[in-house]
């Protein structure tokens, strides 16, 4: 019985990479809010990635109606039109559907890079101390007196249009806040006695940050992500409300703006420009939920 | 004297930051694509008019020399001339500042009026159906796009109702003798409403949940059950006892509420063709008037870093506890 003759192989069953970083997560699954939001974000990430199949016209094409004339500012229903269409001919359903596209591929890079850049700073500055910390957190004063939405705009209007202007915007200004909470973490965690056993241990500064501090400053990453994805939307959609978005991506802020500047508030084309912001409402106020969901987790003495 | 120094300290960073800024804003306007000349040159011009100028505006000298220029007049006020207004900035900036200010303050201080009283009150009704209702509420409030917020009052009182005015800051046509005359107008105030009302309802998110949060973490401390065990009224206890400790740091926020809305009224001012830094900067932008838009930005700059100085003293004198480390 050769499975009986080597017994000293067998290590304690580990779970999957994959479901450890999920359980490291700390997702807050029992709060009614935090599902709900991860549900909408669920919806929207589903409608975004079938964009192709749900959307019943091109975003971009100008259509026509049965009769030949232009289908410019339809209601909604008529012609078949669901949601009715832009003064251009443009059905605005389908640019809805698009629009998520361009939303969630912003929020989630800028998120993912918010919390990158603000995680490793935060790990760096709170770790080694010293000059090294005066230096990145004096940086981080400059990044908190930089006024973030007129940065975008100088920047969009001297890099080509572009959506991820607002993506390179927020990496550049955006960490700060991400870096200082991280920060503060790290330093109390450094004086744990797992975090001095691992020195005293001989660990390398690397293996310690990576093994020891990293993961439990994962779910503080997680939560400013989420708030970084709320906050890449909502810049998105201002920058090209103010004409510096990019004229060929199809998007909620783009829709207002077309909307705006086509007279739709005195046409009373309420079917025009409350259905973007009402998307932009629901994906935000997602990742708010998901917040306090996490920081009842996280700072537990505010639930009773 | 441990304070002096570590407001020294403070100040020091505060020159750094404002140092900072200034490069960063000099070293952007200077990568501009194209010569930020040719909004400015008629394409009549000969060479020798154009390079007069050029000199005039110390374009042909090297960068490090542009530079020492900049900041000697930087520290002198001087911020250049429009290119399209051909006027000075800084005169423009003077003109357009109150504008932004009576917007800003009036919004905030009816935010900050209402943020604080249902604050508290939420806090008092802990775990009521009116609490469990109102915080998503709120927290929606804060998701919604200034601007497009905007664009739905706009739609209801001034297109569909007809209630208020759509844009500007008085009626096309009208007259007013002088500053406080203006100002004070029915006509001004009719303008003033929708934009002030959209950044209040914007506003007021950030000093309602922070009241809260404040005064649920002092209903728990010792002082507030002392109070309860002397026997005073719960009204006693929440409104003379409680609420007084959870102002502190919802004050202290105000300040840094006015950096944010500095921020955030480029976009309302927009919609309401409001006559603002704001909308100056983004118009600025779009004409490629760099030194107008270069003085928007410093200006708006330049609040955001005195309020965050603002909010950081203000707490460590209004609360001792807090050390400047």
């Amino acid at each position: 019985m050769p499975e009986i003759a080597a017994p000293a192989i067998i290590k304690p069953r580990r779970p999957h990479i994959l479901a450890r970083m999920f359980r490291a997560l700390r997702l807050p699954m029992n709060d009614p809010f935090a599902v709900a939001g991860l549900l909408i974000y669920l919806l929207f990430i589903i409608v975004a990635v079938f964009a192709d199949q749900i959307a019943t016209h091109d975003p971009t094409e100008i259509l026509y109606t049965p009769a030949y004339d232009l289908a410019a500012d339809l209601r909604p229903g008529q012609d078949g039109f669901l949601m009715g269409t832009t003064s251009l001919g443009r059905d605005i359903f389908s640019q809805l559907v698009f629009g998520s596209r361009s939303a969630l591929l912003i929020g989630i890079t800028a998120a993912f890079m918010v919390a990158l850049i603000g995680s490793v700073i935060g790990l760096v500055a709170g770790y080694f101390g010293r000059w090294v910390d005066a230096i990145l957190m004096r940086l981080a004063d400059i990044a908190f007196g930089i006024p973030f939405l007129p940065f975008v705009i100088v920047l969009a209007a001297f890099l080509k249009p572009s959506i991820w202007n607002v993506v390179i915007a927020m990496a550049l200004v955006l960490w700060r806040d991400t870096a200082r909470v991280i920060r503060s973490q790290v330093l109390t965690l450094r004086t744990r006695g797992y975090v001095e056993a691992a020195r005293v241990a001989g660990s390398s500064d690397f293996k310690i940050i990576l093994r020891h501090i990293a993961p439990n400053i994962l779910p503080l990453s997680f939560l400013y992500g989420s708030i970084a994805i709320g906050w890449a939307i909502l810049t998105e959609a201002s920058i090209s409300f103010l004409g510096f978005g990019d004229p060929d991506s199809i998007s909620w802020g783009y829709m207002l703006q077309d909307a705006f500047a086509s007279q739709a508030l005195a046409k009373q084309a309420y079917y025009w420009f409350v259905p973007p912001g009402i998307c932009i409402i629901l994906v935000v106020s997602a990742g708010f939920f998901i917040t306090r969901g996490y920081e009842n987790i996280l700072f537990p003495k505010l639930s009773r | 004297m441990k304070n002096f120094k570590a407001v020294g300290g403070r100040l020091l960073q505060l020159a750094l930051v404002l140092w900072a800024v200034v490069t960063i804003l000099f070293v952007m306007f200077r990568l501009m694509p194209g010569n930020p000349m040719a909004a400015y040159i008629d394409p009549t011009f000969t060479l020798e008019q154009q390079q007069q100028l050029m000199a005039q505006f110390g374009l042909d000298k090297p960068l490090w020399q542009q530079y020492l220029i900049y900041l000697g007049n930087l520290l002198q006020g001087e911020l250049g001339q429009s290119f399209r207004y051909r006027e000075p900035v800084g005169q423009r900036i003077w003109i357009l500042l109150p504008n932004t200010l009576i917007l800003t303050f009036s919004s905030l201080i009816v935010a900050y009026v209402f943020g604080i009283l249902a604050g508290a009150y939420l806090a008092w009704r802990r775990g009521s159906w009116v609490e469990q209702a109102a915080i998503p509420l709120v927290l929606t409030t804060r998701a919604m796009p200034e601007f497009w917020l905007g664009m739905v009052m706009l739609a209801i009182f001034s297109f569909s109702l007809g209630w208020l005015p759509a844009g500007g800051t008085r009626a096309p046509g009208a007259e007013y003798s002088g500053f406080l005359d203006l100002y004070t107008s029915r006509d001004f105030l009719a303008h003033l409403a929708l934009p002030a009302a959209t950044l209040a309802i914007y506003s007021q998110g950030l000093p309602l949940l922070l009241m809260r949060s404040n005064m649920l973490d002092v209903m728990k401390e010792d002082f507030v059950t002392m109070a309860r065990i002397k026997g005073l009224s719960n009204w006693t206890v929440v409104v003379r006892h409680a609420a007084r400790n959870a102002l502190l740091p919802v004050m202290t926020s105000f300040a840094i509420a006015v950096g944010y809305q500095l921020q955030g009224n480029v976009v309302v001012e927009s919609v309401f063709s409001w006559p603002g830094l704001g909308r100056e900067l983004v118009n600025a932008v779009a004409a490629s008037d760099y030194p107008l838009a270069q003085g928007a930005f410093l200006m708006i700059a330049l609040v955001v870093i005195f309020m965050n100085l603002l909010a950081d003293l203000l707490y460590a004198f209004l609360d001792p506890r807090i050390s400047h480390a």
